[in-house]
């Protein structure tokens, strides 16, 4: 990587070396997630806007959660219980909160392409943390994370992505982040929840599980309620029947992940979440080192040794 | 008795001679350096440069390095009046299409309030003798307040001035509303224009279903909503033997029905935009939502169809499909986003620098799709001949400029071609025998 990072909207912004660095770094941060004080005195003094214009619940108390352990002031807000409610443009709001001179913006949006618009009208570095079903490039990399430690490469493996694709986020950019890493990824699902031409992201399209058996890893995605409403799948019943990832579909030596929140008994099944291939909660425990590493990578500059050294007691306690 | 159908606020007709600009009219096959000589906004002779003798009171107009063409017509604008002044005005879209080199143009009827009766289509045409600067013409809906359930009063809107009619912004969805429709053309003319596309299938689309909208992650329209309603209208209208023409074609399939209906003997015409022409979804890829509109930009397969139909005549004229709106509401994320684009003051440009100059398509072609819109509507086409009222446009083809640099004679800048260098600058628009346009030119060009 030539220039640092000013953003991270996409996955595309990255390339393999850059992944790298960004988990090599998050691997250090977990070392202090292991020590008794968990802050690092990075971000002290910088502000970390959390902008969430959609529920969260894992995300935002990640990236919250990683700015405090940064030493960021944090200011978070959801749509909810802001003036987003009263009709403000996104546009107004990011102009708004620019005023209180934040050095990032995290941000959350139902739709594709917001988080780039927000890095066009604020200083700060932006991180998108979902916009629409485009991309979530922070879950991809800790994706990338969790099988790495696992794992170790991912080259060559063979990763499958089962579900609604089409309106998956996660898929899109895990599919780019994990093909970056070397891994041969298949997506499979109803072929009404395959989108036309997905294979130009660097994937394989299979239209049912019968080769399951050929994955590595099977990562597993929510399969939301109103799906059958519009009339993408006949009944969640034929879904589980066709697509639940279940202990009767799993091999023991494949790895399962879920972005959460999991829909039991729909998309996986009990005994399949509860099993000990299953990653789900490693995921979870990734996605605060994650996004410090992220934050860190933004704010504190690539190339700078990681400031992973613990913050004096009396600072951390002040 | 002869309905008048084009409307524009009165004005000086224009006494002038543009001596030696190369003149270019393919259709009475004139190519070449000419002086053209306008009395009292009439061509009244042309002759080999020097020629034309004149007397004081008449301008003239240094053409040397220019061209000179009949003005460009478009069959397609929106004009947002009445009711959405704050994106245009016939005042400000009527400056955007002398800016542009055209002489004529129609605006599309999904107004607030629809233009759907008589007593406001009386009051439109009102207007714009007094604010249009370029004659304009108007097409009230098909059905009603755009919904497709009940014909408008279409005998009495074409008594009234209609120039044709059309629900543009929407498909017309019941196959028996617009046969309905077509039945009722014999009494009262005018031709259908069609927004074709199959709600069912467009559903929430907001872009090209292909690769990039799987990339992006966002609802794609797919080109079968067009082209199965293109199929279909075409075959109605054949049944009915009425008339439909087919707006802004966007894909390989369309044209190739489009081709079919005419070879089997429909009447059925098409048009294509530049934006279609020459961008492809892959514009798309910047999230930027200048480039979304409806019909979406799709891949580069239709657009060479397009460019092939427009090539063979399968497409008879261009369109801008110039759709203003306001900044607020397009610096919004893309899926928020209005559909439309302007297009009014780019159509020529944008096509000379990226079809004529690579070799694409004839410049002389691209002239006569660019004026051909008015036959498809009954109307006289531009033409440089002696006696006909002047409809001009003078431009340099050498000189070149960046779209937006100085801003929009539209109230809107929503033009998806922002920041591109073009080729051909418009020195002077003449439409229905008055000047309605002279670029504040470089000196070193107009001596």
């Amino acid at each position: 990587m030539t220039d640092p990072m000013r953003h991270l909207l996409s996955i595309d912004d990255l390339d393999r070396a850059g992944i790298e660095r960004i988990l090599d770094r998050a691997a250090s941060f977990a070392e202090v997630a292991g020590r008794e004080i968990k802050k690092v005195p990075a971000l002290r003094g910088r502000t970390v806007v959390n902008l969430f214009y959609e529920a969260s619940t894992r995300t935002s108390s990640s990236f919250e959660l990683a700015a405090k352990r940064l030493s960021a002031d944090v200011v978070s807000i959801r749509a909810a219980t802001s003036s987003v409610t009263k009709g403000e443009s996104l546009k107004d709001t990011v102009q708004t909160l620019t005023a209180y001179d934040p050095a990032a913006i995290v941000i959350r949006s139902p739709h594709a392409g917001a988080a780039q618009l927000v890095a066009r009208w604020t200083d700060a570095a932006v991180v998108n943390a979902g916009d629409g079903k485009h991309e979530h490039p922070t879950q991809a990399l800790l994706d990338v994370y969790t099988l790495r430690r696992r794992l170790g490469a991912l080259d060559g493996k063979r990763i499958w992505i089962v579900g609604d694709v089409l309106h998956s986020r996660v898929a899109r950019s895990d599919v780019l982040a994990f093909a970056r890493m070397g891994a041969h990824v298949t997506v499979s699902g109803p072929p009404t929840l395959i989108p036309r031409g997905i294979e130009a992201l660097g994937c394989e399209v299979a239209p049912t599980l019968d080769r399951l058996e050929e994955a590595d890893v099977v990562y597993v995605l929510r399969m939301q309620n109103e799906r059958m409403s519009e009339a993408y799948v006949p009944s969640l019943r034929e879904y589980a029947a066709r697509y639940q990832v279940n202990a009767a579909r799993l091999r023991p030596h494949q790895l399962l992940m879920h972005p959460g929140p999991v829909n039991r008994g729909v998309e996986l099944s009990a005994d399949a979440i509860d099993s000990p291939q299953a990653l789900i909660a490693q995921q979870v425990e990734a996605g605060v080192v994650v996004r410090m590493a992220v934050l860190y990578e933004l704010l504190a500059g690539a190339g700078t040794a990681p400031a992973i050294e613990a913050v004096p007691e009396a600072v951390a306690a002040a | 008795m002869s309905v008048r159908r084009l409307f524009h606020a009165p004005a000086e007709p224009a006494d002038l001679l543009i001596r030696g600009a190369h003149v270019l009219d393919p259709r009475v096959e004139i190519d070449e350096p000419l002086d053209v000589l306008v009395v009292r906004g009439r061509i009244r002779e042309f002759g080999d440069p020097g020629t034309v003798p004149i007397d004081e009171s008449i301008e003239v107009v240094a053409g040397e390095g220019l061209h000179l063409f009949p003005g460009f017509f478009d069959p397609h604008v929106h004009l947002r009046t009445p009711g959405q002044e704050h994106k245009e005005t016939l005042a400000t879209g009527t400056a955007a299409a002398a800016a542009g080199g055209y002489c004529g143009i129609v605006a599309m009827p999904n107004t607030a309030p629809t233009l759907d009766s008589a007593p406001l289509l009386r009051a439109l045409c009102a207007q714009a003798e007094r604010d249009a600067r370029v004659p304009v013409g108007f097409m009230p809906a098909i059905t009603r307040g755009l919904q497709g359930e009940e014909l408008a009063e279409m005998a009495e809107l074409r008594d009234a001035g209609a120039l044709g009619f059309t629900d543009d912004g929407k498909p017309v969805v019941a196959a028996g509303m617009l046969r309905r429709a077509l039945q009722y053309q014999r009494l009262c003319g005018g031709v259908l224009a069609l927004h074709e596309e199959d709600p069912s299938l467009s559903g929430h689309g907001v872009m090209h279903e292909g690769a990039v909208s799987a990339r992006l992650g966002m609802a794609g329209i797919p080109s079968i909503s067009e082209s199965t309603m293109v199929a279909r209208d075409a075959a109605i209208a054949a049944y009915e033997q009425g008339r439909v023409h087919f707006q802004h074609l966007s894909c390989v399939e369309s044209v190739e029905a489009l081709a079919a209906w005419k070879a089997a003997g429909a009447q059925v015409s098409g048009e294509a935009s530049p934006h279609h022409l020459t961008l492809t979804d892959e514009a798309v890829l910047s999230l930027d939502s200048r480039f979304k509109m409806n019909p979406p930009l799709r891949s580069e397969a239709d657009r060479q169809a397009l460019i092939a139909g427009l090539r063979d005549g399968t497409i008879e004229c261009i369109a801008t499909d110039h759709a203003p709106h306001a900044q607020h509401e397009k610096e919004v994320p893309f899926e928020e986003a209005p559909m439309g684009v302007t297009g009014l003051e780019t159509a020529f440009p944008v096509l000379y620098t990226d079809l004529v100059l690579p070799g694409v398509l004839p410049l002389g072609l691209v002239v006569e799709r660019m004026t051909a819109g008015a036959a498809l509507l009954d109307l006289p086409t531009p033409a440089i001949a002696v006696e006909h009222p002047a409809n001009l446009v003078l431009l340099d083809l050498d000189a070149s400029w960046e779209v937006g640099a100085r801003g929009y004679a539209s109230k809107s800048a929503n033009s998806c071609f922002e920041g591109r260098t073009l080729r051909g600058v418009v020195r002077m628009t003449v439409a229905a025998g008055a000047v309605v346009h002279r670029a504040e030119a470089p000196a070193e060009v107009l001596t």
